[in-house]
């Protein structure tokens, strides 16, 4: 009895030192494990069982099928194309934004941000708009040249699905680094112009590598993200072009092969986590504390007129390609457009509020008539639920991260926090199914799915934008706080989160934008009761008739609308406090 | 630096963590459909996501029955029969509805129904009747038939197809828009109306033929219709596209202004269209069989199949079900489609589909 207890009383700090560094990756990894790995380990072993070939035969079919392989190059090399596309054309507006303080900068940012919600069909509607054979630009090119034909074929080409892809994600360059960048200390750049670099040497050899941090995090998630794409391969790339997460779809739903569709999904995932395996290392190397100064010392005005032309002329280019498509759908969705009556070959197109109208109109007398106000509360429910869980969540795991990153435990976990992100959606929809079906767990049919589902891709998101934040923190700090007797949470927070305020609000606006567009995990779910905008828009849009296509258009601006000032609110709510940290 | 912000900050957050793991652990199991002695029943009916009803039909049958009817919407018609499929061991319904005839194998297959009879059958053709056995019983149909618009076909003079093989001809070069059999629901029809008229392997044969003439694939029936159609407010830049014998009616119906007749025509030709038929069945294992019943013979009671077309743009397999009068007046229904049965469907979807995707897409 006396030597057990001296024992354990001798043993009592290493175990409290264990279970004060782990006890922050409780919650995270509990999250995943209930609601990521084990649904994804139950539909794997489901499907595998269904295929009497065994684990290993459906891995050489596929390495050994040209057609597969040719899916897989395809889905590798459209993903690095996009992503270089993306970092180049969002790198100059992260500078512009981080550096330069200008009227509107707030609404330039808010307005980029929408495209980031916004569903598939409705992004493919508004591209359309512009440049598909009946939009503005081929009509007028044919007005002017007098063509017959539309010049521009976008509709089902590769272009479009770099186009797309940019429009999707240009957002979080423009976020990710743009807000670091405003972090940074100019008097490193100044520095080394002092000692005669000149601005492209101070760039290349002192800039970047500082910002190097934040780069790679902003590079890895648009990679997975283009990685995994399936709407927008679907329905802007049209049916020559597939990648790993559209086959998964049609051997798991038109096929019914499960066994395959598995073998592909663990074929994404082994992809994810050699990628995030690669970045972790690389990242480890890149990262060195480095002082943080708050934005009113980096940020100056644009002066000169060679500064506000360049300025002037990147911001148009940025409102070019991801506002413009958005106010070519809003105009649409405020016209009525008839067809050319006989005799005369002009479209006629006449103002109306017709569609808005009609939205709180329940024609048909449907049981799952929705009203527009009900659509928006449930949208905006699942996107804060989605907001706090993942900034729950994200926040402890980050928090570790950055403190440990040399531990044995950070080195595990940190490329698992990504998986979520390179998992097949409906791999992962099915796992709940199978998964999820014993009370007190039954929520197969549960509205917390919704939520759930949603922080599952929200959460890895918040960590990658806060860790770079984090770990720029000089440890020093933190020591002389824990000197001074604070308690690990007392310096956390007074140390910590002060400073990472600011990307702590980059993160929950990413959680909430992921949440408030997402549409299809919530259509998976299945509560008809509580559809969100992005399902209204749907319903409608499956629909003839030129009223639901109109109300279809007219909800996707209201989605527009609504993410804009949800954007520009948590804007502001940093402006007003850690602003100025 | 605000201390007082991030002091607020800090609450907000072990606010937020607190609330975040409480909910966690008081998670409650989704209400279960057992009987309680007084309060309704719940029976609870599994579906895709095009399913609707009227608030009005829908109350009739839970006064009736003294029942509460829980609808769970899952996806598109696959998915919704995959999760069902899945999850047959802990059903997550009494009833599957809105499987169909393309998809009809792989239900039975799985053994996911169990039989039942219902007395209403008397009212339904024979030929609607794909399952022997009710396990599946029909429900409604719908016909994927080649729409045009009317105002290009008028003012270029041009005379509408009425066969598949009108389709090759020269006038219609470069006119058709065609979904992705993989992908798409129509899409999948119109690759089994051609399979059904041509056989295999002539229908090949037919396709090259249309690939030749210019017919444009995209992967779904949004982006064909409202994209690329001529006649749908999208004004597209081809006339003919492959959608549904309703759709004149609904655009008509959902005109926004009102039309004289609708702008687009359904051609319902013999051999031209095919015929999708849904069907609804009892989900063995489930909890409440003899409601189970009563649902079924009520959706193929007249009551619940005079309300489809309005709300599913699907139409009756009950003879004694009556027609809204823009139906009677404007919906043309094809004698005689292509056809082709569940089980050759299940046998050959994969090869007919690879075999497809090499003449047309490569």
């Amino acid at each position: 009895m006396d030597r057990g207890r001296v024992a354990l009383s001798r043993q009592a700090p290493y175990i409290g030192n264990v279970v004060r560094r782990s006890s922050p990756w409780l919650a995270p990894l509990g999250f995943l494990a209930l609601f990521y790995f084990y649904p994804l380990a139950s539909i794997l072993q489901t499907s595998f069982a269904r295929g009497e070939a065994g684990l290993v035969a459906p891995f050489i079919d596929v390495i050994s099928s040209a057609s597969m392989r040719g899916v897989l190059w395809f889905t590798l090399w459209q993903a690095a194309l996009s992503t270089l596309l993306t970092m180049l054309f969002g790198l100059p507006g992260a500078f512009l934004l981080a550096r330069y303080e200008f009227r509107g900068k707030s609404v330039i940012l808010a307005l980029t941000g929408i495209s980031f919600v916004l569903p598939t069909l409705v992004v493919a509607a508004a591209f359309n708009a512009i440049l598909g054979p009946r939009g503005w630009a081929n009509l007028a090119l044919m007005d002017l040249f007098g063509l017959i034909q539309p010049p521009i074929h976008f509709v089902n080409t590769f272009l479009a699905i770099l186009t797309a892809h940019v429009f999707y994600n240009t957002t979080i360059v423009l976020r990710i680094v743009g807000d670091y960048w405003s972090h940074l200390d100019p008097r490193m750049g100044q520095a080394a112009q002092t000692l005669g670099a000149d601005r492209w040497r101070t760039l290349v050899h002192v800039t970047l590598p500082l910002l190097m941090p934040a780069v790679t995090t902003a590079a890895l998630l648009i990679f997975i993200f283009n990685f995994t794409s399936f709407g927008v391969i679907l329905v802007l790339g049209g049916p020559r072009f597939a990648t790993l997460e559209v086959e998964i779809y049609n051997q798991t739903i038109g096929l019914f092969n499960l066994p395959l569709a598995a073998t592909l999904a663990m074929i994404q995932l082994v992809f994810t986590l050699c990628l995030t395996i690669a970045y972790t290392r690389f990242s480890a190397r890149l990262s060195s504390p480095n002082t943080l100064r708050p934005r009113r010392f980096s940020q100056r005005c644009l002066t000169n007129w060679r500064s506000r032309l360049l300025a002037s002329l990147y911001l148009t280019a940025l409102l070019a390609l991801l506002v413009l498509p958005l106010a070519a759908l809003v105009t649409r969705s405020f016209l009525r457009v008839e067809p050319p009556r006989s005799g005369s070959t002009n479209w006629e197109a006449d103002f109306t509020l017709d569609y808005y109208r009609e939205l709180s109109v329940n024609r048909k007398e449907s049981l799952f008539y929705t009203p527009p106000t009900t659509a928006i509360g449930v949208s905006l429910g699942y996107a804060l639920a989605t907001t706090c869980l993942a900034l729950a969540l994200g926040l402890p795991a980050a928090w570790a991260l950055a403190r440990d990153a040399r531990s044995p435990a950070s080195r595990i976990f940190d490329p698992m926090l990504m998986l979520p992100l390179g998992t097949s959606a409906v791999t992962l929809g099915l796992g709940f199914i199978v998964a999820l079906d014993q009370p007190p767990l039954d929520l197969r049919a549960s509205i917390l799915l919704v939520p759930l589902a949603h922080t599952l891709v929200a959460f890895p998101f918040v960590v990658r934008s806060l860790t770079p934040s984090l770990r720029s923190i000089r440890p020093r700090l933190r020591q002389a706080a824990e000197v001074m007797g604070a308690t690990p949470l007392q310096a956390f927070r007074h140390i910590d989160l002060p400073i990472i305020g600011r990307a702590l609000l980059v993160a929950a606006t990413f959680a909430f934008a992921i949440s408030f567009g997402e549409f299809g995990a919530t259509a998976l779910v299945a509560r008809p009761e509580y559809p969100t905008i992005p399902v209204m828009i749907y319903r409608y849009l499956s629909q003839p008739g030129a009223l639901n296509y109109g109300q279809a258009l007219a909800l996707s601006t209201l989605l527009a609308v609504i993410t804009a000032l949800s954007m520009l609110a948590i804007e502001r709510f940093r402006v007003a406090d850690v602003g100025e940290f | 630096m605000n201390s007082n912000f991030t002091s607020k900050i800090f609450r907000l957050l072990v606010g937020v963590f607190t609330l975040a793991l409480a909910s966690a652990c008081s998670l409650q199991p989704a209400p279960t459909a057992s009987p309680s002695p007084t309060g309704p029943r719940t029976i609870r009916v599994m579906t895709h996501d095009s399913f609707s009803i009227s608030e009005g039909v829908l109350a009739q049958f839970e006064n009736e029955n003294n029942t509460k009817v829980q609808f769970l919407k899952s996806g598109d018609t696959g998915t919704a029969l995959n999760k069902a499929i899945l999850s047959k061991d802990k059903p997550l319904a009494d009833v599957f509805y809105g499987v169909d005839n393309t998809f009809l194998s792989r239900a039975l297959d799985e053994g996911i129904f169990i039989p039942y009879a219902s007395p209403r059958l008397a009212d339904i053709p024979e030929a609607f009747k794909l399952d022997t056995q009710n396990r599946a019983l029909p429900v409604d149909y719908g016909d994927v038939c080649l729409n045009y618009d009317r105002a290009y076909f008028t003012q270029h003079n041009l005379k509408p197809p009425q066969t598949l093989d009108d389709l090759l001809k020269a006038e219609y070069k470069g006119l058709l828009i065609e979904e992705n059999p993989a992908t798409s629901s129509p899409g999948l029809a119109f690759l089994l109306a051609t399979i059904g008229v041509k056989g295999d392997p002539g229908y090949l044969d037919y396709w090259k033929g249309l690939v030749e003439n210019d017919v444009l694939v995209v992967n779904d029936w949004e982006t064909a219709y409202y994209t690329e159609f001529s006649g749908s407010s999208g004004k597209g830049p081809r006339p003919m596209v492959i959608s549904y014998n309703s759709s004149p009616v609904f655009e008509l119906i959902y005109a926004g202004t009102p039309l004289d007749e609708p702008p687009t025509v359904a051609v319902v030709d013999d051999d031209t269209c095919f015929r999708q038929i849904e069907f609804v069945g009892i989900l063995q294992g489930g909890q409440n069989q003899d409601l189970a019943e009563k649902w079924v013979d009520f959706m193929l009671s007249t009551a619940f199949q005079e309300d489809l077309p309005m709300q599913m743009f699907v139409f009756p397999v009950n003879l004694a079900a009556k027609l809204d009068e823009a139906f009677v007046k404007y919906l043309q229904i094809p004698k005689k489609t292509a056809s082709v049965s569940p089980q050759e469907i299940a046998a050959n979807r994969e090869q007919w589909l690879k075999a497809w995707t090499e003449a047309v897409l490569r």
